[in-house]
């Protein structure tokens, strides 16, 4: 009751919720650190061990559509010749492993590791030439201007002009542009994934692809000059906030102003 | 009003008055205006809105007007907004740019000017539907349901222009299919698509084109037509529901001056208010991201504002293939056939007070409102128009119903093209069911009191929920209401029964042969004298 004498230091009733802190912060941190250096560590995609672990891996848990070969099944078209970049992508999005057969795999928590994706790349990659991974100097440093004209001639079809995605013929779609990776991007361009087509150099050179990126990296960096984006969709969602918002406001407004003083 | 002043006037807006007055006479004006009775009820005020989102749009307009350029001109955009800088486009695009980006409050007030011409139609439609489902429209006011119609069409009209201003992918895109529909037009149509767009589209002239009609001609008929339409509220005198102390002889209310005068003013600044939050929070067509318009892309999700949507609707919903060549041209109806509903559909509102007029045979003048249980056919009918309009309205975002909901395009576009047509039908059954059942509670309510929830033993065992009667002013809204029965079917002073006639009455028939009586007093008398036994 009148136990009012301070405890401090360790006896300190805060020092059991300080120490939880320091301890989840060590090892919190830790954890973050060691990912980040595997993450971070560049893999050899031509080394045998590599491959090697990329094929055991893939056999794992790819070969049950894809054919133990790779060599494609009644259930999984044939890897052979798609490149590092298509598995890059694919793995590295979460699409892959896909979860259930529809018209479209979607993006998903990503299964595996990074260095487990590259793995698994360097496998289809050593199987046949393809495209490869794009180095960080062709996803950065690209013109914004030509990228955004690029990108509404180009992509805006589907994605819609502010990459807010959009929907394709029996429940395919175009998924939204925020958030992905400007490595994922540059693969998607290439190799055309899932019922994207695919921009090949000479239809999009590795110059406007770059562009491109810019311009999306651009816009996701720089929120709307105008406020709250409402999901970028257009007239549909600015029309429904307008109904339900301001139209809704302004009746409820005209109840409270024609309401009888009690 | 030739009641000599005193000379020896004190205060300077006495002495302004008379001043005025004697020059004007305008005191007659003032007193007669200043003691208008105005009813006090909600929806009264939707027409208001609508109003005051007109003047806002005017003031913000005026200031977008200062800056921008209409014109087509290809310039090189060189302002601050980094994505487009260096990128070709039109006169008309750099300028809306240049608001947004350089001209300091130019973004608020365009954003201003857009979500207040969005709440501009909407508060006109929601008046028309306040007007509709009470009945306002009866005599004598068809012909201000006249007006107020034109005034929705010419507020589609000025919304429409305005979203082509920019010259944005968007607007051009929504251009592109007014082309397409004027194309379609047999004989006529690449003529009158030419002559609109100074040649082939999208040539270089249709900014400055739609930015006379407006900021020129659109605006002045809409102020017109208002200045009418408010006319015709002051000659006709206000509506009001009905109830106690309220006839058809009265309007029971507040005068103009001083509490109308206070209250409207306050309500305008309130409109503003919320226009003006809406505005500076929340983005509206963000030109920057459609860049200038290019008649090679169109982006996903490219949708009109939503007063067009339900045209757009009408193009999504129409099955394809339908098209023939006769005479040498090809036929669209898979255009034709979506522009005829729409006009049909906007005919059939156009004319719909002056076909129940016909119906009912009914020459006598309303001024008090019909509750929309009260009409039911016609309130069935105004359910299966919104809900015909709903449709439409959605099938205009169906490619966002489908990624949203994550179900496929085709599914959704079959479903809305069975609803357009079910939808309608089940909307009209259901709803006047609903409202005789509702007649049919008010008429057991009157008859039977309401029930009290007291449950009380009889001395035989039974147990009885005790009802207690309604108070006389409740009584007197259920009670009194319109009861128009079926026309007889009789033949003309000359003796023929015309098949118009038989018509008339067969319409007559399906309007009002479901009905409710209203409760009359020897009902009540009686059922008053039953329950006290």
């Amino acid at each position: 009751m009148n136990r009012q004498t301070r405890k401090s230091g360790r006896r300190s009733p805060v020092a059991s919720v300080a120490l939880l802190l320091v301890g989840l912060f060590a090892t919190g941190g830790a954890y973050a650190a060691f990912t980040a250096t595997t993450a971070s560590a560049s893999v050899d995609l031509s080394s045998p061990e590599v491959i090697n672990q990329g094929q055991k891996l893939f056999a794992a848990n790819c070969a049950t559509c894809h054919g133990q070969q790779a060599q494609g099944t009644q259930n999984g078209p044939s890897l052979i010749g798609v490149g590092a970049a298509s598995v890059d992508f694919q793995v590295g999005t979460g699409r892959m492993p896909m979860q259930a057969s529809g018209p479209q795999a979607p993006s998903k928590p990503v299964q595996f590791e990074d260095s487990q994706i590259k793995a698994l790349a360097a496998y289809v990659a050593s199987l046949a030439p393809g495209p490869a991974i794009p180095s960080e100097s062709q996803i950065s440093g690209g013109d914004v201007a030509a990228g955004g004209e690029l990108f509404r001639i180009n992509c805006a079809m589907c994605h819609n002009v502010a990459g807010a995605g959009g929907a394709l013929t029996e429940g395919k779609y175009a998924p939204v542009l925020k958030g992905v990776a400007p490595v994922h991007v540059y693969e998607a361009m290439l190799t055309g994934p899932q019922n994207m087509p695919a921009f090949n150099d000479l239809n999009l050179s590795p110059e406007d692809k770059k562009n491109i990126i810019a311009y999306l990296q651009y816009n996701e960096q720089n929120p709307s000059a105008g406020g709250l984006e409402l999901g970028s969709l257009g007239p549909v969602s600015e029309g429904l906030f307008l109904w339900i918002f301001g139209l809704g406001g302004i009746v409820a407004l005209t109840v409270w102003i024609t309401a009888k003083s009690n | 009003m030739s009641i000599t002043s005193a000379p020896e006037q004190k205060g300077f807006i006495a002495s302004a008055s008379n001043y005025l007055d004697e020059r004007t006479s305008i005191s007659g004006a003032v007193k007669e205006f200043g003691r208008k009775i105005f009813p006090d009820h909600w929806s009264f005020l939707l027409g208001e809105v609508a109003l005051y989102s007109f003047v806002i749009i005017l003031l913000s307009g005026s200031f977008l007007t200062f800056f921008f350029q209409a014109s087509m001109t290809p310039v090189e955009y060189a302002g601050s907004y980094v994505p487009l800088r260096g990128v070709e486009m039109s006169a008309a695009m750099s300028s809306t740019l240049d608001i947004s980006f350089d001209i300091r409050g130019g973004l608020l007030m365009r954003q201003i000017h857009h979500w207040a011409a969005l709440l501009f139609v909407a508060a006109i439609g929601l008046h028309m539907l306040r007007v509709f489902f009470t009945g306002a429209f009866r005599k004598p006011r068809e012909l201000n349901w006249a007006i107020g119609f034109v005034l929705f069409v010419l507020a589609m009209a000025e919304g429409f222009t305005g979203y082509s201003l920019p010259d944005d992918l968007l607007s051009g895109n929504g251009l592109r299919i007014i082309d397409g529909m004027m194309n379609a037009v047999p004989v006529v149509g690449t003529w009158i698509t030419f002559l609109l767009f100074g040649g082939e589209f999208p040539g270089n002239d249709i900014v400055g084109r739609l930015y006379t009609l407006h900021i020129l001609l659109l605006p002045a008929m809409v102020l017109i037509f208002i200045v009418l339409h408010l006319m015709f509220v002051v000659i006709h005198k206000h509506t009001q529901y009905p109830g106690p102390g309220k006839t058809e002889q009265n309007v029971v209310g507040y005068p103009v001056l001083p509490v109308y005068a206070a209250k409207a003013g306050g309500f305008f600044f309130l409109v503003f208010g919320v226009i003006a939050l809406i505005a500076a929070t929340v983005t509206i067509n963000p030109i920057w991201n459609y860049g200038p318009y290019d008649p090679s892309p169109v982006s996903a999700g490219t949708q009109p504002d939503w007063y067009i949507g339900f045209a757009d609707g009408a193009l999504r919903l129409m099955p394809p293939g339908l098209e023939t060549v006769w005479l040498g041209y090809t036929w669209s109806w898979n255009i034709l056939i979506p522009i005829l509903v729409l006009v049909v559909f906007l005919l059939l509102t156009f004319i719909y007070p002056y076909v129940e007029a016909w119906v009912t045979g009914d020459k006598r003048e309303h001024h008090l409102l019909d509750r929309p249980r009260n009409a039911p056919v016609r309130t069935a009918f105004g359910a299966a128009g919104v809900t015909f309009y709903a449709v439409l309205w959605a099938a205009a975002s169906s490619d966002i119903i489908a990624t949203h909901f994550k179900v496929t395009m085709e599914g959704v576009i079959n479903t809305l093209q069975a609803l357009l047509i079910l939808g309608p039908i089940v909307a009209f059954m259901v709803t006047k069911r609903v409202c005789l059942a509702l007649q049919k509670k008010d008429r057991e309510m009157v008859l039977h009191g309401f029930e009290t929830g007291r449950i009380v033993r009889l001395p035989g065992g039974e147990f009885v929920e005790v009802h207690e009667q309604l108070d006389e002013y409740t009584r007197w809204q259920l009670v009194s209401f319109n009861d128009n029965a079926p026309l007889q079917l009789k033949p003309n002073p000359v003796g023929k029964i015309t098949a118009s006639a038989r018509f008339r009455v067969a319409m007559s028939r399906f309007f009002f042969e479901d009905r409710i009586a209203p409760v009359s007093p020897k009902e009540y008398q009686a059922a008053l004298e039953h329950s006290s036994h």
